[in-house]
């Protein structure tokens, strides 16, 4: 499956946002979450890659919306499933050759592994002990596996 | 032992659906009227892993493999075990599946049950883990209602400290699979977990607040007293007013319901009036010796 051009590249937004030769284009991000979501990708000031971030585009059906295009870095599945818990509407391009070479929308697991700290400075996971995280996720948040701890808001703060 | 079927463990009340709960609570009852096989684990071995002071729990599982032929062992003095030399819990219970065929935890840590039976390779049965499940202790609170009358249906008050007491969330899972009415009354700060409270809504479970427990004391059948500890506040005397305001005397009982009982996990202290113990309604003594009975027909479960 090919396009010409990158997700999120129509129109004025090329003003905005140039288009990547390789790497992944994240589209339809919630307005105002692509900060967010470059937090859940750990990418920080530290990282080499190249990332252009534009929010609050005007969208035909979302209203408004965020993109995120991060160079030479596609995304993996597990990566993916978190950006599902803050934006569940958001796509996912990879970018091979400056086209799209697969394009895919987000889904939210079921269960989250490793990328989410449990609030409870009384849980198991919050020790030196050799496990990651685990939560089941739920309508309304998320529960820790291990001690039944919910998380229900502002969940971008317990990334890891 | 590893391989073949999967190993059985007990580590929270919310893994047990209502029929299983009903089973366990079954044999019980009949080891309880000494039906029961006193060699069935004869030559089987249980490791008390205790990182947390204990008298009853521990004592109750340790009589409770005994009088099923079994024998025990156990660390004396945490201070000197491994963990305090920086042990991770995963390694002592890899280590310590080597050496029993079952293995019961309790542990401050909140989920240590749950890691602890993910690395053994024998059974693990919860004995309380921080502030989270106890879920032995749940079973023989229910184990000791059935005793006075059947579950369903009916109304339960949980007084006292419901946020940091972990055998009244476990208790509160248990009862809503029964269709139980739930009253609570505690003191400011000390309720249930609002978290817990949905959660238990969610599953249909009726549950009411209240401010005083004169409010409902002649509309109840169970009265489920819990420890307010002295730490959760700032000084003695905000202790005591509020410790004396959710005290079970027998003047209070005078308008009770005629079967109400009164059941508490023990220890108490200034809880429940020692007057109240020569009531018909104080249970609490004998809850405290259906531990033995229900943490054998757990390690029935678990090891045979």
């Amino acid at each position: 499956m090919t396009k010409e051009e990158n997700a999120g590249d129509a129109g004025d937004e090329d003003l905005l946002v140039r288009r990547i030769k390789n790497g992944t284009v994240i589209d339809h991000i919630n307005g105002g979450e692509a900060l967010n979501v470059v937090k859940i990708l750990g990418i920080t000031g530290s990282t080499t890659e190249s990332l252009s971030i534009a929010t609050n585009v005007v969208s035909g059906h979302m209203g408004k919306k965020d993109i995120v295009k991060l160079s030479n870095r596609e995304l993996s599945k597990e990566e993916v499933n978190r950006i599902a818990l803050i934006s569940p509407r958001a796509t996912i391009n990879i970018i091979r050759n400056f086209k799209v070479y697969r394009k895919k929308g987000v889904e939210i697991p079921t269960l989250i592994e490793g990328s989410v700290r449990c609030p409870n400075p009384g849980c198991i996971t919050n020790t030196n002990e050799p496990i990651k995280s685990r939560f089941t996720v739920l309508p309304n948040g998320l529960r820790c596996l291990y001690c039944d701890s919910v998380i229900t808001k502002d969940l971008t703060s317990h990334i890891i | 032992m590893p391989g073949g079927v999967a190993t059985q463990h007990i580590i929270s009340i919310g893994d047990f659906n209502r029929n299983e709960i009903d089973q366990l609570l079954d044999h019980a009852r009949q080891i309880d009227e000494n039906q029961y096989d006193k060699f069935a684990l004869q030559g089987k071995i249980l490791a008390v892993l205790f990182f947390e002071p204990s008298t009853r729990t521990r004592m109750s599982f340790e009589s409770a493999m005994a009088r099923l032929g079994g024998a025990s062992i156990s660390v004396s003095n945490v201070e000197a075990c491994s963990i305090a030399k920086g042990e991770t819990l995963a390694d002592t219970i890899r280590v310590v599946s080597g050496y029993a065929d079952a293995i019961v935890i309790r542990h401050p840590k909140e989920g240590a049950a749950r890691l602890a039976a993910e690395f053994a390779h024998v059974p693990v049965i919860n004995a309380g883990d921080g502030a989270g499940q106890h879920p032995s202790q749940t079973l023989l609170d229910l184990y000791t209602i059935r005793q006075s009358m059947p579950i369903d249906g009916i109304d339960v008050a949980l007084v006292g400290d419901l946020r940091y007491g972990r055998t009244a969330h476990s208790l509160a899972s248990a009862l809503s699979l029964y269709g139980v009415r739930l009253h609570t009354i505690s003191p400011k700060g000390l309720e249930l977990p609002a978290s817990l409270v949905t959660h238990l809504s969610e599953k249909g479970m009726e549950i009411i607040e209240h401010e005083d427990i004169n409010e409902i004391i002649g509309k109840v059948d169970v009265l489920y007293v819990t420890r307010i500890q002295r730490e959760r506040f700032p000084d003695s005397t905000s202790y005591f007013n509020v410790a004396s305001s959710y005290r079970i005397t027998p003047e209070l009982l005078i308008g009770a319901r005629k079967h109400l009982i009164v059941l508490h996990p023990l220890p108490r202290v200034d809880e429940i009036d020692p007057r109240v113990d020569a009531l018909s309604h104080a249970r609490y003594f004998e809850q405290s010796g259906n531990g033995v009975p229900v943490r054998m027909a757990m390690l029935l479960r678990v090891m045979k």
